[in-house]
C-alpha cells in the first residue's frame, strides 16, 4: 500500500535509480558467491565492501541533497552526523568483541583497559544490544540536529553563518573524540571488530549481507526523501530554499519545517555511517574532519543538488575516482578534486544530472537554487 | 671588552674576600691553618679521601686565585698528581697545567694518577665550588650561585654568603645574597627567633615560587611565631603569584589574540566587506610563510649577512604574492559567482585543495624550516613577567597591520570608494566607481594581508602546506563573533578569544577549552546573528 503510493510518486528517474538498486543487489551477491573466482566475472570481495562503501557515501550523499538542494541549508557538519552514526554501530562492534580482545576484558574494550578503567562508562551501556544500538545510530545525529536546528533556525540563522557554524560543530566533536578521557578510544578510534549479529565480520557471506543492506537503505533513504519532497511539505520546503522571508510572510512556520528536514536528514546520514563502519572496519575522530563533510557537499554538486539521484550518483563517481587517482596517481587526485569544485559550481550549477534534465527538457523538477533563486539570495 | 682598571679592582676586592674569607676558616674546617694554596694541593696529592676533602676545605679558604681552576678540574676529573706530590690540571687539548703556579707545566709529569673523589668528598667540592662562584668575577654567575643558594638553603654556605656580602657592590647580586643569607639563617638552629622572622621577611621579598616553598618548609616544622609570620608572608606572596599568573594569562592570551587577528583581519576584509566567503584564505596566509621561506633561503645562500633583514623584505614579497594570487582567483572564480555565496565557499574551497597539492609539489609535504632573526629570539623580565621577545614582535606586529588597514579603509580614496562599493554597490557604480576593478582590488588588499600574516605565523608555527587549514575554523570564528563588515569588531573578537582561550586552558585542558569557545561562540551567534558589532541599516538586509 505505502509502497505503491511511493513508486507512483517517482519520476522516470527515479525509477531507473529504484532498478538499478534492485540490481545491484541481486548481480553483486550473484557474481561474488556463485560465480568462480577463475571468472572474468567474478566481484572480488575486497570490491563488494568497496561498492558498499560508496553506497554508504551515496546514502550520507542523498541526505545532504535533503536538506542543501530542497531546503537551501548548505551544512558543513553532515560528517559529524554520519560518524556519529559510525560510533554507534563501533560501540554495538565493540561489544561484541568480548573476552576476544587483548586484553581478554569480558566487558571493557581492549582502550579502555589500557588506559586502566575500571568500569565501562554510561554512555556505552546498552551497546551489547543491537536493537539498542541501532535506535542510538538513528537518535544520537538526529538528536544532535534537534537541538542544533532548533537553536540555529529559531534565531534565524541562515546562509552561509550556518554553515560556518555546522563546520564549527564538526569541528568541536572531532577534537573532543579525540580526547582520551570522552571514553570512545580517541586517537585511535574504535577497530579490531570481531563479528556483527553473530557473524563473522570478515566472512564473504556477511560482506555480502552488508553490501545488500546497504543497498537497502540506500533505496529505503531515497524513497523517504522523495516522499518527502514530493509531498505538500516538501512545496514548503522548496518554498523556503527559494524565498524564505516570502514563506514566512505567508504564514508559514519556517524553523519548523527547516528544522524537520535538517534532523530526518541527520538521521539519514547516521544510518550511512552505521553502515560504513563495519564495511571499511574502523571509525576514529578524523571521520569529524569539516574536509570530509565538504568533499560531501562536493559529491551532491557534481550529481545535481536537488535531484536526490544525482547526488547517489554524484557520491558514488568521485568516490570511484577518488580511489582509482589516489592508486594511480596520488599526486594529481587533490588538483582534481579541487578543479571539480571550481569547474563544477561555475559551469554546471546544477550538477551532471540536473544540466541532463534540463537538455532533455525534463523541467518537471523544480530548477536548483543556485539559478532560479539568484536574486533572491543575500 | 672589559678595561682593565675595573678589572684590577675586582681582583684587590677578590684578594679583600680571600683574607675575610681566611678569618671565616676556623668556623668552616675547624683548627686554623693559615696555609697557602700550594700546600693545599699538596695535601690532595694522596689516595685519602679524608686528605683529600681537607685539601679542597684549605684550597678555598686560601683565597688564591688558583683554587677555582684546580676544584672545577677536580669535579670534572681532571686533576692528577705525581709521586712527588706536584698537581696538574689536565687540559683538553691534552696538555698539562702545573696547579700550584697555574702556568703550563714545563714537562709532562712523571706517572700522573687523577685525585679521586667519593660521595663525600663530591659533597664537600661541590659546596666548595659553590662559595668560590659566589665571588666569582662574572657577576651573572655570583648572581646564579647566590639563588642556587637561596634553593639549597645549606647552612653550610653560610659563612661564604656573608663574606660575598660583605664586598658585593652590585645591588641586585645584594639583595639575592641577602636573601640566600635570610634562607639559610631561617633553618639555623643557632639563629634566634628574632632573626629568624626577619630572615622571613626578607625571604618573602622575593615574592617568587622559591620563596613560597622555602616557607612552606617553615610552616611544616618552625616555632608558632615563625609559622605565623610564615603564612602572613605565604599569604602575600600567593597573591601576588595570582596576580601575576593572571597577568600572564592575559599577556598570552593578547599575544594568541594577535595571532588569531592577523589571521582573521584579511578574512575580515573579504568576507566582512565584498561578502565572499574565501576557504582558501587559509592557503593565502601558507603563501605568505613559504615566501618567507624562500626569502631567508636565497638570503642563505646569496647574503648570510643579511638573514636578519629576512623577515622585513618578506612582508612585501609576501604581500603582492598573496594579493595577486587573489586577484586572479578574483578575477578567475569568484567574480563569477557573486550573489551566490555558498557556490563561492565551494569553489574557494576547490581553490585552496589546488593551491594546498600546488605548494606540496614544489616543496614536499614536510615541514619547511624558517628561521628566527636574532631580534625575535631572547626575552625579558617585565615587574616578574616574562616576556618573549617573539610574542612581544607579533602583538606589535599585528596592531601594526590592524592600524595600516583601519587607515587604508578610512583615510584613503581607495577605501572610501571600497566602504561605497559595500554600502550601495549600484549607487557607487552610477557615480563612476569602477567597482569590478574594486572587487579585484579589496579581494586582493584582504588576500595580501593574509599574505603578511603568513610572515608572522612562519615565527611560530610549522610551514607545512597544511598551515593555512588549521587556522581556516579559527578565522572565520573571529569575524563571524565580531561582526561582519567590522574591522574594530574583529579586533575585539580576536583579542577576547584569545584571553579567554588561555583562561580556559588550565582550567579546562587545551582541547576542552577550544571546545568550550566553539560551543560558546554557536551559541552566541544564536543570540546575536551578526556579531558583537552588527551593522545597522538597510544595507544589512538587502
Amino acid at each position: 500500500m505505502i509502497a505503491s503510493r511511493l513508486l507512483a510518486g517517482l519520476d522516470l528517474k527515479g525509477r531507473v535509480f529504484l532498478a538499478a538498486l534492485a540490481g545491484l543487489a541481486v548481480l553483486v551477491p550473484v557474481l561474488n558467491l556463485a560465480v568462480p573466482e577463475t571468472s572474468a566475472l567474478h566481484v572480488p570481495t575486497y570490491v563488494v565492501s568497496l561498492l558498499g562503501k560508496y553506497l554508504s557515501y551515496a546514502l550520507l550523499a542523498v541526505a545532504l541533497d535533503l536538506v542543501w538542494g530542497y531546503c537551501g541549508i548548505l551544512s558543513l557538519g553532515h560528517g559529524a552526523f554520519f560518524a556519529l552514526g559510525g560510533y554507534a554501530m563501533g560501540m554495538y562492534l565493540m561489544r561484541q568483541i568480548g573476552p576476544r580482545g587483548v586484553y581478554g576484558n569480558p566487558t571493557l574494550p581492549d582502550f579502555m583497559v589500557f588506559l586502566n578503567w575500571k568500569e565501562l562508562p554510561l554512555t556505552w551501556y546498552g551497546f551489547q544490544s543491537f536493537p539498542y544500538a541501532m535506535l542510538m545510530v538513528v537518535l544520537a545525529p538526529g538528536l544532535l540536529a534537534l537541538v542544533f536546528g532548533w537553536f540555529a533556525f529559531r534565531s534565524r540563522v541562515t546562509g552561509v553563518y550556518l554553515s560556518i557554524i555546522t563546520q564549527a560543530m564538526t569541528y568541536a566533536l572531532l577534537l573532543a573524540f579525540f580526547r582520551n578521557d570522552m571514553g570512545f578510544g580517541g586517537n585511535n578510534g574504535l577497530t579490531d571488530f570481531k563479528d556483527i549479529l553473530g557473524f563473522n565480520i570478515q566472512a564473504q557471506t556477511t560482506r555480502v549481507g552488508l553490501f545488500v543492506a546497504t543497498v537497502v537503505a540506500l533505496a529505503l533513504g531515497y524513497a523517504v526523501a522523495r516522499a518527502m519532497v514530493n509531498s505538500a511539505y516538501g512545496k514548503v520546503l522548496i518554498a523556503v530554499r527559494d524565498a524564505e522571508s516570502r514563506a514566512r510572510f505567508l504564514g508559514y512556520r519556517v524553523e519548523r519545517y527547516k528544522l524537520v528536514a535538517f534532523t530526518v536528514s541527520a538521521c539519514m546520514a547516521g544510518v550511512a555511517g552505521a553502515l560504513y563502519v563495519p564495511q571499511v572496519g574502523i571509525i576514529n575522530p578524523s571521520e569529524f574532519a569539516p574536509a570530509n563533510s565538504i568533499e560531501a557537499v562536493i559529491w551532491v554538486a557534481v550529481g545535481g543538488r536537488g535531484t536526490l539521484v544525482g547526488a547517489a550518483l554524484g557520491a558514488i563517481v568521485v568516490n570511484f575516482a577518488k580511489t582509482w587517482f589516489t592508486g594511480a596517481l596520488p599526486e594529481l587526485w587533490l588538483f582534481g578534486l579541487g578543479a571539480l569544485f571550481v569547474l563544477v559550481t561555475l559551469f554546471l550549477p546544477k550538477g551532471v544530472v540536473g544540466t541532463l534534465s534540463a537538455w532533455s527538457g525534463g523541467r518537471r523538477q523544480a530548477a536548483p537554487a543556485g539559478v532560479a533563486a539568484a536574486p533572491a539570495a543575500e | 671588552m672589559r678595561d682593565p682598571a675595573p678589572r684590577r679592582l675586582r681582583r684587590a676586592a677578590a684578594l679583600l674576600a680571600a683574607l675575610v674569607a681566611l678569618l671565616l676558616v676556623p668556623l668552616l674546617a675547624g683548627p686554623a691553618r693559615a696555609q697557602d694554596a700550594g700546600a693545599a694541593l699538596a695535601r690532595m696529592a694522596t689516595e685519602q679521601f679524608a686528605q683529600i676533602e681537607a685539601g679542597i676545605a684549605d684550597l678555598t679558604a686560601s683565597g688564591s686565585p688558583l683554587a677555582l681552576p684546580a676544584l672545577e678540574a677536580l669535579a670534572d676529573g681532571r686533576l692528577y698528581y705525581s709521586p712527588d706530590k706536584s698537581v696538574f690540571i689536565k687540559q683538553a687539548d691534552g696538555r698539562w697545567i702545573d696547579a700550584r703556579t697555574g702556568a703550563a707545566s714545563a714537562a709532562d709529569p712523571a706517572s700522573p694518577k687523577p685525585v679521586r673523589l667519593n660521595n663525600r668528598v663530591r659533597r664537600a667540592l661541590e659546596a666548595a665550588l659553590g662559595s668560590l662562584s659566589l665571588m666569582n668575577p662574572d657577576p651573572a654567575k655570583r648572581l646564579a650561585a647566590a639563588e642556587a643558594v637561596v634553593k639549597s638553603r645549606d647552612a653550610a654556605a653560610l659563612p661564604a654568603v656573608e663574606a660575598a656580602l660583605a664586598k658585593e657592590t652590585d645591588p641586585r647580586i645584594r639583595k639575592a645574597l641577602s636573601q640566600a643569607k635570610a634562607a639559610t639563617t631561617i633553618f639555623l638552629d643557632t639563629a634566634t627567633e628574632s632573626e629568624k622572622v626577619a630572615a622571613i621577611e626578607t625571604v618573602a621579598g622575593r615574592g617568587d615560587q622559591d620563596a613560597l616553598n622555602l616557607l612552606g618548609a617553615v610552616r611544616e616544622r618552625g616555632t608558632p611565631i615563625l609559622k605565623l609570620a610564615a603564612e602572613t608572608a605565604s599569604a602575600g606572596i600567593e597573591r601576588r603569584l595570582a596576580l601575576l599568573n593572571g597577568l600572564q594569562n592575559v599577556w598570552y592570551g593578547l599575544s594568541l589574540g594577535s595571532v588569531l587577528l592577523l589571521a582573521a583581519i584579511g578574512l575580515a576584509i573579504t568576507f566582512g566587506v565584498m561578502g565572499v566567503i574565501n576557504m582558501a584564505h587559509g592557503e593565502m596566509v601558507m603563501l605568505g610563510a613559504y615566501t618567507t621561506f624562500l626569502v631567508q633561503e636565497f638570503l642563505r645562500t646569496r647574503y648570510p649577512a643579511l638573514f636578519d633583514l629576512s623577515l622585513p623584505i618578506a612582508i612585501p614579497l609576501a604581500f603582492l604574492v598573496a594579493g595577486a594570487v587573489g586577484v586572479a582567483l578574483e578575477r578567475g572564480v569568484i567574480r563569477f559567482l557573486y550573489g551566490r555565496p555558498l557556490e563561492t565557499l565551494l569553489a574557494t574551497w576547490g581553490v585552496s585543495l589546488i593551491l594546498q597539492q600546488t605548494v606540496r609539489t614544489l616543496f614536499g609535504a614536510n615541514n619547511r624550516e624558517v628561521g628566527a632573526p636574532s631580534y625575535m629570539a631572547g626575552s625579558f623580565d617585565f615587574f616578574g613577567l616574562t616576556v618573549t621577545h617573539g610574542r612581544l614582535w607579533i602583538v606589535v606586529f599585528a596592531m601594526a597591520v590592524f592600524a595600516c588597514l583601519l587607515f587604508v579603509l578610512k583615510a584613503t580614496s581607495f577605501g572610501l570608494k571600497m566602504r561605497a562599493v559595500t554600502q550601495n554597490r549600484r549607487m557607487a557604480s552610477c557615480m563612476g566607481i569602477r567597482t569590478p576593478w574594486l572587487d579585484a582590488m579589496t579581494f586582493g588588499l584582504g588576500s595580501g594581508i593574509a599574505g603578511i600574516a603568513g610572515v608572522a605565523l612562519s615565527q611560530i608555527d610549522n610551514v607545512s602546506p597544511n598551515l593555512g587549514q588549521s587556522y581556516i575554523v579559527d578565522s572565520f570564528m573571529v569575524v563571524v563573533f565580531g561582526g561582519v563588515g567590522n574591522l574594530w569588531g574583529t579586533l575585539v573578537a580576536a583579542l577576547t578569544l584569545g584571553i579567554a582561550n588561555k583562561f580556559l586552558e588550565p582550567v579546562a585542558g587545551a582541547v576542552l577549552g577550544k571546545i568550550a569557545l566553539l560551543v560558546f561562540i554557536i551559541l552566541f551567534i544564536q543570540k546575536r546573528p551578526r556579531g558583537l558589532f552588527a551593522q545597522k541599516g538597510r544595507a544589512v538586509e538587502a
